[in-house]
């Protein structure tokens, strides 16, 4: 039985990077916030996991707020937040698809060489697992960077949150303080960026953020 | 007496997909219509509508070359040889040592020039468009499916299929790359059998058709054997499939009866299984357009590669 502890952590944990590879293959808003509920669900089984090979109960609270927060109330949230703004369904990236997943691709490999390279002396679970969590934060960057609506930057924010807490589950010891404090500055975050996107949006009638690089301040 | 019984085995196999192939079809379409709330054809109709192409008159068009006649049975014979290969009910049959996941590939491959010649062949568009899409899509599914092989090669050690479904009846672990292959070959398996995300089986509307838009100009004999061969590559896939990555109840070498009866019927639940979760994928997600399919066959290929970055990562085995 012991043997599979390990495999399936990783399972999971290879998971949310798969998960992570289908946000940024989305090309529908509801599509993209289905699978960030998706993503948070993927998450919150891996930690719960840790919890059991770790015999930590703590990282099941975790696993729970993972659920409940990123899983339920985040996703139906922005599900309102994009039906009142009325933007269009389709998402605009700024390269397509294709160079996108390529580069994605090469971020993983990236994360690959510098974890097992910089951490060659730990404990081989905690160092795959951040390995993959390295790439998940490094993947939800990309997808900040690559998306022109504010919405899907939203997204790519809080999945990158997401490989965040999969990094400290994976480290034994983590104090569960900070993982409160770290789910509720993304909520506060979250409170923050969704009244940001209401003022974008009646400012420029758009939620592109195209539109703010254009901007050069108030015309008269 | 050990090569005549290996040998009866081995033929035993070659019938057996011959058979089953036209059933998994009739099944697929059943479950379909059922789960879409209609009635659906019987079971056996795929064997009726083979057998009435048989019957029929063949009509040739005036400049079909030799090419268009003889075509049909080398992509028949190449998909046959391909499906017989894979272990369905035993490992370590006669022929074996040749049941090479890169060979396997290549005689998919082969059948599949053959049909792109065939649809180019009368001159008409609709072939030339069924044509140039195939390779188009084909040009993105082939280094995914030697990618997914390469994966699994490195975790195993071999790409012979029978190796291969032993190393996963005796390791019995879950790894990340193998499960990033197995999506990775069910894209693939869905994009070479034109199913719904890439093309619709059930229709012959020309802007969508690929697999259709080839067969197009054939009747008779000519088409019945093509229609088997279709048959044939889904059976091959969900046999490589289970094979793969679900070995379970496979016979091993020198087992007994019994145990090649279970072998068999388990077989059978996993060709039901993929069958079912094949029309499952169907029903619920819409065809692609055309120049989306790239996209999607584009992930097979990325998921082919990260399966085999992984493995490097992976704790060694």
């Amino acid at each position: 039985m012991e043997k599979y502890f390990l495999d399936v952590a990783h399972m999971l944990a290879g998971g949310l990077v798969l998960v992570s590879f289908m946000l940024l293959y989305q090309d529908r808003m509801y599509g993209l916030l289905n699978v960030f509920a998706l993503h948070a669900v993927v998450l919150s089984a891996s930690v719960a996991w840790q919890a059991h090979i770790q015999g930590a109960p703590h990282l099941y609270l975790t696993a729970t707020i993972a659920l409940v927060l990123k899983g339920i109330i985040i996703p139906v949230a922005l599900h309102r937040v994009v039906a009142r703004l009325g933007i269009q369904r389709t998402i605009e990236t700024v390269v397509g698809i294709g160079p996108t997943m390529l580069a994605g691709m090469g971020l993983v490999a990236l994360s690959m060489v510098v974890m097992l390279k910089a951490t060659a002396t730990a404990d081989p679970l905690a160092r795959e697992d951040l390995a993959f969590a390295l790439s998940v934060v490094l993947l939800g960057l990309m997808m900040m960077v690559t998306r022109r609506n504010a919405v899907s930057q939203v997204v790519g924010f809080m999945s990158l949150e997401n490989g965040l807490i999969l990094a400290a589950t994976g480290a034994k010891g983590m104090p569960l303080v900070v993982e409160i404090s770290v789910a509720f500055s993304v909520l506060v975050a979250f409170i923050v960026i969704g009244v940001f996107l209401f003022r974008i949006r009646d400012r420029f009638d758009t939620v592109d953020v195209q539109a703010l690089d254009d901007f050069r301040g108030e015309r008269r | 007496m050990d090569l005549i019984i290996s040998l009866a085995v081995q033929g035993v196999q070659v019938v057996l997909v011959l058979t089953l192939a036209p059933l998994l079809l009739g099944f697929t379409r059943k479950v379909k219509a059922r789960l879409l709330l209609r009635q659906g054809p019987p079971l056996l109709q795929p064997y009726r509508d083979l057998l009435r192409l048989i019957r029929k008159e063949v009509v040739l068009a005036d400049n079909a070359s030799w090419l268009f006649r003889t075509g049909p049975y080398m992509v028949f014979s190449a998909t046959w040889v391909a499906a017989a290969l894979v272990p369905t009910f035993a490992t370590g049959l006669y022929f074996s040592w040749t049941a090479d996941l890169i060979a396997i590939t290549a005689l998919v491959g082969s059948a599949r020039f053959f049909l792109a010649l065939l649809g180019m062949d009368v001159g008409t568009s609709f072939g030339g468009i069924g044509s140039s899409r195939e390779m188009m899509f084909a040009s993105l599914a082939e280094p995914a499916m030697i990618m997914i092989a390469f994966s699994v090669a490195l975790v195993v050690g071999s790409t012979q299929l029978s190796a291969i479904a032993q190393f996963m009846l005796a390791s019995g672990s879950l790894r990340v790359s193998l499960g990033l292959a197995l999506a990775a070959l069910v894209i693939v398996a869905l994009a070479e059998n034109a199913r719904i995300p890439v093309d619709n089986p059930a229709t012959h509307l020309e802007l969508t058709m690929v697999h259709e838009a080839m067969v197009l100009e054939y009747s008779g004999r000519h088409l019945a054997v093509l229609e088997l061969a279709a048959a044939l590559k889904l059976l091959l896939y969900i046999s490589l499939i289970g094979c793969i990555f679900v070995p379970w109840g496979l016979a091993q070498p020198g087992d007994d009866l019994v145990a090649y009866a279970v072998g068999l019927s388990t077989y059978l639940g996993k060709l039901a299984a993929g069958g079912f979760l094949l029309v499952f994928i169907e029903t619920s997600i819409a065809k692609m357009r055309v120049f989306r399919v790239p996209d999607f066959l584009g992930i097979a290929l990325m998921l082919g590669l990260l399966a085999t970055l992984l493995r490097f990562v992976s704790r060694s085995f």
